[in-house]
C-alpha cells in the first residue's frame, strides 16, 4: 500500500505558521494519514509550556494589513488557538510531535519545559526514517 | 421534495476552517450508526472538506443544501 504519511517539520515560531502547520496537521489526521511534527529552533521556542499561548506575532510578510487580518481571524467567535488544533488532531488521528535533539540544546531546555502537547525527543535520523512520505517545510 | 429526516443539527456557523469538521467528526463518533447529523457551516473550506471527509471515512452524503450566507451538510453514520 502507498504510504501517505505527512511529515512537517516546523522550523518558523510565528502564529500564523503554526496555526498553518496545525490546519494541515489535521487535515491529512482526518483523512487518514499518519503525521509527524518535528519541532526546530523558533518553533520549538514557541511550544515552551510557558509561552504556547502567548503572542507569537506573523511572518514579516504579513506586513500591517496581514497583521490587522490575523488580528480580526483571532477575534471571531469560534475562532481556536493552533495549539487547540493539535490537540484536536491528537484525539481525531494519529499525530506524532517530536522535539528536535539539538533545538532543544540551543535553548539549553529539556521536554520537561514543552508543552505536553510534545510526545518525545528525536534527532533528525530518527525524524528523517519517521518520515517516510513527503516532509514539509514551514 | 422529500424531506429528509435528521437527528441532530450542529450550528458551527462562524466558526473557522477546519473547525466545522472537527465538529462533526465529534458527533459522528458519539452517534449511533444509522444517526443522521446535520451541520451548518458558513466556512467555504466545509464545502470540499465535509464531502471528502464523509467518503474517506466511509458514511453518507445524503445532502448538501445551500442556505443564504452558509450550508446545510447532511450526513448518516454509517458504520
Amino acid at each position: 500500500m502507498e504510504d501517505d504519511t505527512l511529515s512537517l517539520v516546523l522550523f518558523s515560531g510565528t502564529d500564523d505558521k503554526l496555526g498553518a502547520a496545525a490546519i494541515l496537521a489535521t487535515g491529512a489526521a482526518a483523512m487518514g494519514r499518519r503525521v509527524n511534527l518535528f519541532l526546530q529552533y523558533w518553533a520549538l521556542d514557541a511550544f515552551r509550556a510557558d509561552r504556547i499561548r502567548k503572542d507569537h506575532g506573523v511572518s514579516p510578510e504579513a506586513g500591517v494589513e496581514g497583521q490587522e487580518a490575523m488580528r480580526r481571524l483571532a477575534e471571531r467567535d469560534g475562532a481556536q488557538h493552533w495549539s487547540d488544533i493539535l490537540w484536536q488532531a491528537k484525539d481525531i488521528g494519529e499525530v506524532d510531535i517530536q522535539a528536535c535533539a539539538l533545538s532543544l540544546e540551543l535553548f539549553e531546555i529539556t521536554k520537561d519545559d514543552l508543552d505536553p502537547l510534545v510526545d518525545g525527543v528525536q534527532g533528525v535520523a530518527a525524524f528523517m526514517a519517521a518520515a517516510t512520505g513527503p516532509v514539509v517545510f514551514i | 421534495m422529500a424531506v429528509v429526516h435528521v437527528d441532530r443539527t450542529i450550528d458551527a456557523r462562524g466558526m473557522a476552517c477546519p473547525g466545522p469538521l472537527m465538529t462533526l467528526i465529534g458527533a459522528i463518533r458519539e452517534g449511533a450508526v444509522g444517526e443522521v447529523i446535520e451541520v451548518l457551516s458558513s466556512d467555504e473550506g466545509s464545502r470540499t472538506d465535509i464531502p471528502a471527509w464523509v467518503a474517506k471515512a466511509g458514511h453518507e452524503m445524503v445532502e448538501v443544501v445551500e442556505e443564504d450566507g452558509f450550508a446545510r451538510f447532511v450526513v448518516g453514520k454509517a458504520r
